[in-house]
Order: C-alpha cells, then structure tokens, then sequence
C-alpha cells in the first residue's frame, strides 16, 4: 500500500507551527517513514503533483494568494486542518481586524514613526504584489476545515500525536497539557 | 444555628446550610461548578451564565440559586457542559481574544474554560468588533478587547468611600468598560493588584509588571481549572 501524502503551507503565519512541526525531533524519522510529503515549503515541492491525504495549514487569510493557496489545498487534499491560532482564529495579524485598509497601509508607509523617507506617499500597488483583504480571516470562514490544532504554534506532540492518530486509524487522547492558546 | 437540608448534585447525596448558594456549597463539597462572575462572599451578579446548572429540570444559575431540601441538581451533563462550552465560545467571538500576546495567559479563567472543554474552534464567527485600550491611568491598563463583563471589577474595587473605580458604559452591542480617571488616578498599588487579581481574564493588567511567571509555571499549564476543587471531593 502507498504512504499517505501530506501538504503544508503558510499562510499568513510567522511559520512558527512548521518550526513546531520539526520540533519532533528524530521522530521526523518515523514521519517520512510512515507518509510522503508532496507540496510544502519543507521539501519545497511548489505545486501539487499528486493528489494528498492530509493538508496542513498555517496562517489565516489576510490577501488573494493566501485565499488562492487555500482553494488550491481545499482541491487537493482529502483531509485539510487548520494548524495553530492563525489558521483558527486569524492570530496576531487579525489584531487589525477593525481598521480599515487604508488606515494599515498609511501607517505602514506613510504616518507610522517609523517610517523613512517617503516624499512621495508612495504605497506599494504594483499588479505583482498580491491584494490585501479588507480583514484577516480563519481558514473555515473561507472553505470547510476538518480538524484543528490550536496552539501558539501546537506543541510539536500535538502535531505528531494528530498526524500518527489520521494516519494510523488509532483514536486520538489528547493529553491536557497539548491542548493551548498560546 | 441554622438549618441543615439535604440535596442531589449528578446523583450523590450533599448537605448544606439552607439559604446559602449552591456554587459555594458544590465547591466545599468538592463538586466544581465553573464561575466566570461570580466571587465568594460578593453579591452575585449572576451575568455570565457559565454556572448554568439544572435545578429540579430548570435551568438555573448556581451562583444565584440557594440551596433547599429536595434539590435535584445536574451538573456534569453532556447538555450542561456543552451549554458551557458554547458560552465561553461566544466569549471568545464577541471580544477579540489574542492569547498568544496577552499577559494573562495560562492564568486567564476564560482560556481555561476553553482548555477544559477542549475548545478547538468557536462554532460562532468572530465579530472582531474594535475596542480601545485604555492607558491613562498611572497603574493600571484597561485591555476593553478582553473584558467579558463581568462585573466584578466595578463590584469589588473600591476607594474608602465606596466608590467604584470601574464602570459600565453604553449598552447592547457598545457595552464597555471603563474606568474613572480621576479616582484612579490616585489607587493604591495593593488595590491595582487586587483589580488585576479578580478579573477573570486580562483586561485589567498592572502597569510595569509583566509576563513574570514563566511558561510552564503558570496556573492552568498543567492542571485544568476546578482541580483545586475536585480534589476536596470526598
Ligand atoms: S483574556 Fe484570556 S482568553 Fe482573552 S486573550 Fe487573554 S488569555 Fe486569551
Ligand atoms: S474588566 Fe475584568 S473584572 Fe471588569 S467586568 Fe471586565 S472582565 Fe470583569
Ligand atoms: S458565575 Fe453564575 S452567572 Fe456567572
């Protein structure tokens, strides 16, 4: 029988759930034995080439590629979960959720005191640079989620016991000291 | 001396003083009833409905409902806790609860109410409402993201004259915390302390003082809330 085949991504994360993901430390030797990574900035495949199992993504919603990245996972993956409190809930960059747009941006490029030299008022618009949403947006408020990890990142057990249990069939008994906001 | 009745909570007999609050009674009998407003011994105010238990087939709050003979009380329901969880779920939705950048994280009693029922997402979309952070008093900071109105700020933190240094405004949706200026202005670090002690979760915050205890350490890290509780059970 074939490995399961598992995606990661990021979305608008700090990729601090990935770096939870290698905190598992050797067992990462058991993981490559037990499944096949396909897209995913860990074996840097960029597109999908097959179609997976488990999609595990980080980060929320807050521009067009994230929201295309997102459709593209929720097309290619069986199984899809939102990994960590960005992903849930939007995290840290949901903390501008309520200003608007434009206010974000003339801080960021205009009024802000850290901003240099910017004569010009100039903010970024070229048609490269993907759109920015009008607000940070957890993952199953765009397309359905099937399971979530909440965590500030998930405890690496917390994504090993999760993977093992998807992939094995076995029931999941989460520990209480796995189960954190923060 | 006052009279004894006997009643039921999930089916084990407990007996109590008549008249006094059944989520005081529960506790002392190591039956843990979560509270989010209510304090020992302060008027309840009986306003965050996560006490919800089921008295004789009603529901009913257990911090505003004093005990009788003949009591039937469920508590520990799959009905109950799920009522409780979808509480502390739309708590969660309705302020703007950032946990990995606030200080009363691992000893906020909401979060752990969160942790206890196993709160992987909130079943209610987020409203993101944007509140303000309140700064201007010398010793204290107002985080209005995070107040889940419970009152027991404006119940219990006082000057010697009686006068609340925190107060509601607004109504409904606008509801919000405030705090006088000008009488805290001048509170007393003691007092600071307590505000920031009481309130379940991190709106009130202590200037100065921050992230001390560290992770790991922290009161809800490793034992869920009510285990202080639970462990009284005889
Ligand atoms: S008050 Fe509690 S629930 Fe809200 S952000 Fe702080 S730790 Fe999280
Ligand atoms: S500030 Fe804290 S203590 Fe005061 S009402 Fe809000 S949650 Fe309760
Ligand atoms: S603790 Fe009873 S209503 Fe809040």
């Amino acid at each position: 029988m074939s490995k399961p085949i598992v995606a990661t991504a990021s979305l608008a994360g700090c990729f601090g759930c990935h770096m939870s993901l290698l905190d598992i430390d050797d067992r990462i030797l058991k993981l490559i034995e037990l499944v096949e990574f396909n897209k995913s900035p860990i074996d840097d495949i960029k597109t999908f080439t097959k179609h997976c199992d488990i999609g595990l993504i980080e980060g929320g919603v807050c521009n067009t590629e994230n929201l295309h990245v997102l459709k593209d996972f929720r097309n290619n993956c069986k199984i899809l979960i939102s990994v960590g409190e960005c992903a849930i809930m939007g995290g840290l960059p949901a903390m501008r959720n309520g200003i608007s747009v434009r206010e974000c941006l003339e801080e960021a490029y205009i009024n802000g005191v850290t901003v240099g030299e910017n004569k010009k008022k100039i903010m970024p618009n070229d048609e490269e640079i993907p759109i920015i949403t009008d607000k940070v947006y957890p993952l199953h408020e765009i397309v359905k989620i099937d399971y979530y990890l909440p965590g500030c990142p998930p405890r690496a057990d917390l994504l090993w016991q999760a993977v093992v249990a998807l992939v094995t069939g076995d029931e999941l008994n989460i520990p209480y000291e796995l189960i954190k906001f923060d | 001396m006052s009279e004894k009745v006997k009643f039921t909570i999930d089916g084990k007999e407990y007996e109590g003083e008549k008249g006094r609050l059944l989520v005081d009674v529960a506790a002392e009998n190591g039956v843990y009833i979560p509270v989010l407003c209510h304090w020992k011994d302060v008027k309840p105010a009986g306003s965050c409905r996560i006490c919800t238990v089921k008295v004789n087939d009603r529901y009913m709050t257990a911090c505003t409902t004093p005990i009788d003979a003949n009591m039937t009380v469920e508590n520990k329901t799959p009905e109950l806790e799920d009522i409780r969880k979808a509480i502390v779920e739309m708590l969660f939705v309705e302020g703007n609860h950032f946990c990995p950048a606030c200080e009363k994280s691992g000893d906020c009693d909401l979060q752990a109410l969160g942790y206890l029922y196993q709160m992987m997402v909130p079943r209610f979309p987020y409203a993101f409402e944007r509140r303000e952070l309140d700064a201007k008093s010398p010793k204290i900071f107002l985080e209005k993201n995070r107040c889940i109105f419970c009152k027991r700020c404006i119940r219990m933190i006082k000057d010697d004259k009686g006068r609340s240094f925190f107060a509601f405004k607004g109504r409904g949706k606008h509801l919000e915390i405030t705090i006088d200026e000008k009488l805290a202005a001048n509170i007393s670090e003691e007092l600071a302390q307590e505000a920031m002690k009481i309130c379940p979760v991190g709106a009130i915050l202590r200037k100065e003082v921050g992230f001390s205890t560290p992770i790991g350490q922290r009161k809800y890290d490793k034992v869920p809330i009510g285990s202080d509780i639970e462990v009284l059970q005889k």
